[in-house]
């Protein structure tokens, strides 16, 4: 395995293939692209240290537009394929590249057993509540009442929602940015390629062509700053466009409340901990506008062995202990007898 | 069995034979796998060759007593070469009227019959559907019955070891029930008896076994021998028997069982190699045992990945193959089946891996623990569109060793996935194995880029060599940074293409690949004569079956030779030619006539099927007489 120890320093072109982006015009996905290749070239890890493995979907695409390791997998079995991978190579920066679609349907076991596992893995989500690909159905988080083509008369379903499955799984790292909001985007991605670990990131991304406008809450400039709260570890949950409004912990329940309002001061507010107990991030992960602003940024971050770390110390245990394996000795196992030239008579 | 002649020792007769077949049967929570194993160990120690056949019922603990819960381990040992677990049993052991019930039928006419005669009481009779018992009302006059108060005499014998232990005022930590459970040593004492067999292999192993549990070590030991000497002085046995040595060739051998051939061969091949192993499996019958002998092989670097599913078992697969490894996955046919879409997009990847299939029973969960051979054609054809892969099968436990060495070798030359079947039979059954050198084994070549190949310093995931292979860059290697996937890409340059003649120029080239393998794999070999009249072909564990048969009807003056695929996709490059110079093939198979199928469209041969689809392996006589009679059918199955 080859690695670049001489200084390099790389730019976006870098990290840029020579495959023509055949996205929709307008579509959230070349903001990610943007920001994704500009996170990683100022990291300075050599492009041939990074692996951008992908399912089925619009976002699925991705890889093939990283000057990187590569491949387009099959439907919903991206975090599979990375996990092989990533066991076997953990000195490759792995990255995964997913839909609604693909991981939460489709995909849904292997996600949750993917986090669970703590495999060191970057998760991009790219949520944008419809099947693009397919031309437009209603997705696992496209919300009730949704009318698409295949549901005419409104979806029936109850939404999945991704950050609760990457809680519910124990994610060691738990994020949310949103497409067009690429410098806050970009350092969540940061955050993401710095832990150890399955850095679950779910990205609101805007299909303008089949979900016009369904995060627009979060992405409009003028509706984000009172429909979204922005997390920072250590910092109490303020928002709103006069940072006047914020969320408090009411008993067991989050509750919105405005600054200087029914005698809630800015001491009042919940305080945002990375690393505090999941049911919190679950609440916080849950909130979603108009009722709360939807929370972005890291809402989870703990310390959690990973699995292919794990792996790979376990073998190196063995060998330490017993050192390395003998084949001849193996394959002759414990119990032989030998056949000498046959005489007649036993 | 067949009987040369009497000779006597000194207190009873032993009677010199070429084989035997032994089924001891009994309830799951017997121990009638151990006991066989343990037959068998002190058979092929002494010198036999010998073949078993453990079935086992699909329950873990079904209810004691009644038919399902009922498992049997049949071996054959002879002193001549055999090749199979035998047909008809000379000797059954049957622990329990449920036994008796599921093995009478495959007694020989005038064979032995040793039953422990105090579980045939009410109510395991009623268990086993018996009215009343068999013992008494006549329908067992064919056989030699020995009906043995089994549990008494194991009882009897503890209760020596406890008053003993009580004499030097020492405590003895075994109950009732847990004195009863040595019964199987007594069987299995008085079956060595029968054959004349030492058991110092057997005292051996209860002794490691049971080092820390002086009482269970002792009590064994003590039944073991209680169930020898009933033999020896017993009036109800005549005689005994005496199997010689056969004739191995000399050097150091052990029991061998398929999966664990499967899975010392994926570690021996990743040595070889110089490539870790990276094997991801979810637990499925008859294929799990792989998993669990690998998981053991840390040591050598192996890591096994218990996947979610069978979708991510072989997906990890193909992402570890991807990175660069020897990468593996076994399953049996329903796992097999949800792995079809990701086998297609390691044909498409082009990426060496290694896809084992241990058959089972089917369709859907089928017969998980009984042996059959009908997912050739979903080994073959099972994938959405033109999605050729190499399809090798294994013909003998012994011989899953060598296929996994040459599926690697295969794979990586080719950079092909290579689909390996093998069987519940070939899986659990055992036969001696000659432990083979390793530093004899030739090493296993495999290459990685580390210069661009194309132009302008551009590099080629798709530029191939003479074997029409493309090359391996490891990910992160400088410069050679590229992307694969399962959209159909352009010649060469891997970059998605939906061009039309791209699309048909990349489907022949995948085939071209796979059908280029037959050029470097050896020919196909044939048993029998030059001018034989009639061509047996066969695959797969009913090997053992089909040479025996063949043999028989050889001695008997027929023409018939036989020839037995290992690969089947592609077909040996001397196939064709081999039928052309018969008059007539026949093809038995566990199946519905899939292989037969096959030959019959690729050479527009006309041949026959002659197929088998209970779960259980070909007998060698049903075979010899199957295909004794269309040899003699002029119509040709007209
Ligand atoms: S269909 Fe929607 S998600 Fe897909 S590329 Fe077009 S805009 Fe983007």
């Amino acid at each position: 395995m080859t690695t670049a120890t001489e200084d390099r320093k790389f730019t976006v072109a870098d990290f840029a293939s020579s495959q023509d982006v055949r996205w929709c015009p307008g579509c959230g996905d070349y903001s990610v692209l943007a920001a994704v290749k500009k996170v990683l070239a100022e990291e300075g890890i050599p492009p041939e240290q990074y692996a951008f493995i992908s399912g089925i979907g619009c976002s699925s695409r991705f890889p093939y537009y990283m000057n990187t390791y590569g491949m387009h997998s099959i439907h919903g079995r991206a975090t599979a394929v990375a996990t092989g991978f990533k066991i076997v190579r953990p000195d490759m920066q792995t990255w995964v590249i997913t839909g609604d679609g693909d991981a939460l349907s489709i995909g849904g076991n292997h996600t949750i057993h993917t986090i669970r596992r703590n495999v060191d893995l970057k998760i991009l989500l790219f949520n944008n509540e419809i099947y693009g690909l397919t031309k437009g159905q209603y997705s696992p988080t496209s919300p009730q009442g949704k009318v698409t083509k295949s549901t005419p008369f409104g979806s029936i379903d109850d939404p999945l929602h991704p950050l609760s499955i990457a809680l519910g799984a124990n994610a060691s790292f738990v994020a949310r940015a949103v497409d067009m909001h690429p410098k806050h985007l970009m350092g969540v991605l940061r955050r993401a390629h710095h832990h150890k670990g399955t850095a679950f990131v779910e990205i609101y991304q805007n299909c303008n062509i089949f979900n016009d406008g369904a995060f627009s809450h979060a992405q409009d400039r003028k509706l984000r700053a009172d429909n979204v709260v922005e997390l920072v570890h250590g910092e109490p949950l303020v928002f709103g466009a006069k940072l006047d409004k914020g969320v408090v912990l009411d008993g067991q329940n989050l509750r919105v409340v405005t600054i200087g309002e029914d005698g809630f001061t800015k001491d009042d507010l919940l305080v945002h901990d990375e690393k505090a107990d999941l049911s919190i991030h679950f609440r916080m992960a849950r909130m979603r506008s108009p009722e709360f602003p939807d929370a972005i940024g890291v809402i989870r971050c703990v310390e959690r062995p990973t699995y292919d770390g794990m792996v790979n110390a376990q073998i190196e245990n063995v060998i330490a202990k017993r050192g390395r394996g003998d084949l001849q000795e193996l394959i002759t196992g414990r119990s032989t007898w030998d056949v000498a030239e046959v005489d007649e008579d036993e | 069995m067949s009987v040369d002649s009497p000779s006597h020792g000194p207190a009873k007769a032993t009677m010199d034979l070429h084989s035997a077949t032994v089924r001891f049967a009994g309830d799951s929570g017997d121990g009638m796998q151990l006991t066989g194993m343990q037959f068998t160990n002190t058979s092929a120690i002494f010198g036999n060759d010998v073949s078993t056949f453990p079935d086992f019922p699909a329950e873990i603990r079904a209810p004691a007593g009644t038919v399902y819960g009922v498992s049997g381990f049949q071996l054959h040992f002879s002193s001549e070469d055999i090749f199979t677990p035998g047909d008809e049993l000379d000797t059954l052991v049957a622990m329990n009227p449920a036994a008796l019930k599921m093995n009478i039928a495959e007694l020989k006419k005038g064979g032995i019959l040793i039953t422990n005669l105090d579980s045939f009481n009410d109510q395991n009779l009623k268990l086993a559907g018996y009215s009343h018992s068999p013992l008494v009302d006549g329908s067992l006059d064919n056989y030699r019955v020995h009906s043995v108060r089994m549990t008494e005499a194991t009882l009897k014998a503890v209760e020596e070891l406890e008053a003993l232990r009580k004499e030097e005022g020492k405590e003895f930590s075994l109950s009732k029930k847990d004195a009863a459970r040595c019964k199987n040593f007594f069987a299995l004492g008085l079956v060595c008896w029968l054959y004349g067999r030492k058991m110092d292999p057997i005292v051996q192993f209860i002794n490691d076994k049971f080092a820390k549990k002086a009482d269970v070590r002792d009590a064994n030991l003590r039944v073991l021998n209680a169930g020898f000497y009933y033999g020896e002085t017993a009036e109800i046995f005549q005689n005994n028997f005496k199997v010689r040595k056969a004739a191995l060739p000399p050097g150091k051998y052990r029991e061998m069982r398929g999966n664990e051939a499967l899975a010392l061969g994926l570690t021996v091949a990743s040595q070889l190699a110089g490539k870790p192993l990276f094997y991801g499996s979810y637990p499925i019958t008859p294929a799990t045992d792989i998993l669990h002998e690998l998981a053991k092989h840390k040591s050598f670097g192996v890591r096994t990945f218990q996947a979610e599913d069978e979708i991510a078992a072989i997906a990890s697969t193909i992402g570890a193959a991807f990175a660069g490894t020897l990468a593996a996955t076994a399953s049996s046919g329903p796992g097999v089946a949800l792995k079809g879409e990701a086998m297609g997009l390691a044909v498409m990847l082009e990426l060496p891996l290694i896809i084992i299939n241990v058959q089972r029973g089917g369709p859907s969960t089928g017969l998980p623990t009984k042996t059959e051979q009908a997912d050739l054609l979903q080994a073959i054809l099972g994938r959405n569109g033109e999605c050729p892969m190499v399809v090798l099968a294994a013909a003998r436990p012994t011989e899953c060793f060598d296929i996994a060495i040459q599926a690697a070798r295969i794979a990586f030359r080719s950079m092909t996935p290579v689909l390996v079947l093998t069987d519940g039979y070939l899986a659990n059954s055992t036969e001696p194995w000659l432990v083979p050198d390793v530093s004899s084994l030739d090493p296993i070549e495999v290459e990685h880029p580390t210069e661009p190949n194309g132009p302008d310093g551009a590099y080629l995931p798709y530029k191939r060599d003479e074997w029409l292979a493309r090359p391996w860059a490891l990910p992160g290697t400088p410069g050679l940074m590229h992307r694969i996937g399962g959209l159909e890409k352009a010649a060469e340059t891997g970059n998605v293409s939906y061009d039309p003649s791209n699309h048909e120029r990349m489907v022949q080239m995948r085939q071209a690949k796979v059908d280029k393998v037959a050029e470097y794999l050896p020919e196909q070999e044939v048993f029998g004569q030059e001018d034989a009249e009639t061509l047996v072909i066969g695959w797969g564990g009913t090997y053992g079956a089909l040479r025996e048969a063949c043999t028989m009807l050889r001695a008997k003056g027929h023409k018939v030779s036989h020839a037995h695929l290992r690969c089947l996709n592609p077909f040996p490059r001397n196939l064709g030619e081999i039928i052309k110079r018969h008059k007539r093939v026949l093809v038995p198979e566990l199946n519905g006539g899939q292989l037969c199928m096959l030959l019959r469209a690729k050479y527009l041969v006309d041949a026959q099927s002659i197929t088998k689809i209970k779960g259980r392996p070909f007998m060698v006589t049903e075979l010899y007489e199957r295909i004794e009679a269309m040899m003699t059918d002029k119509t040709n199955g007209k």
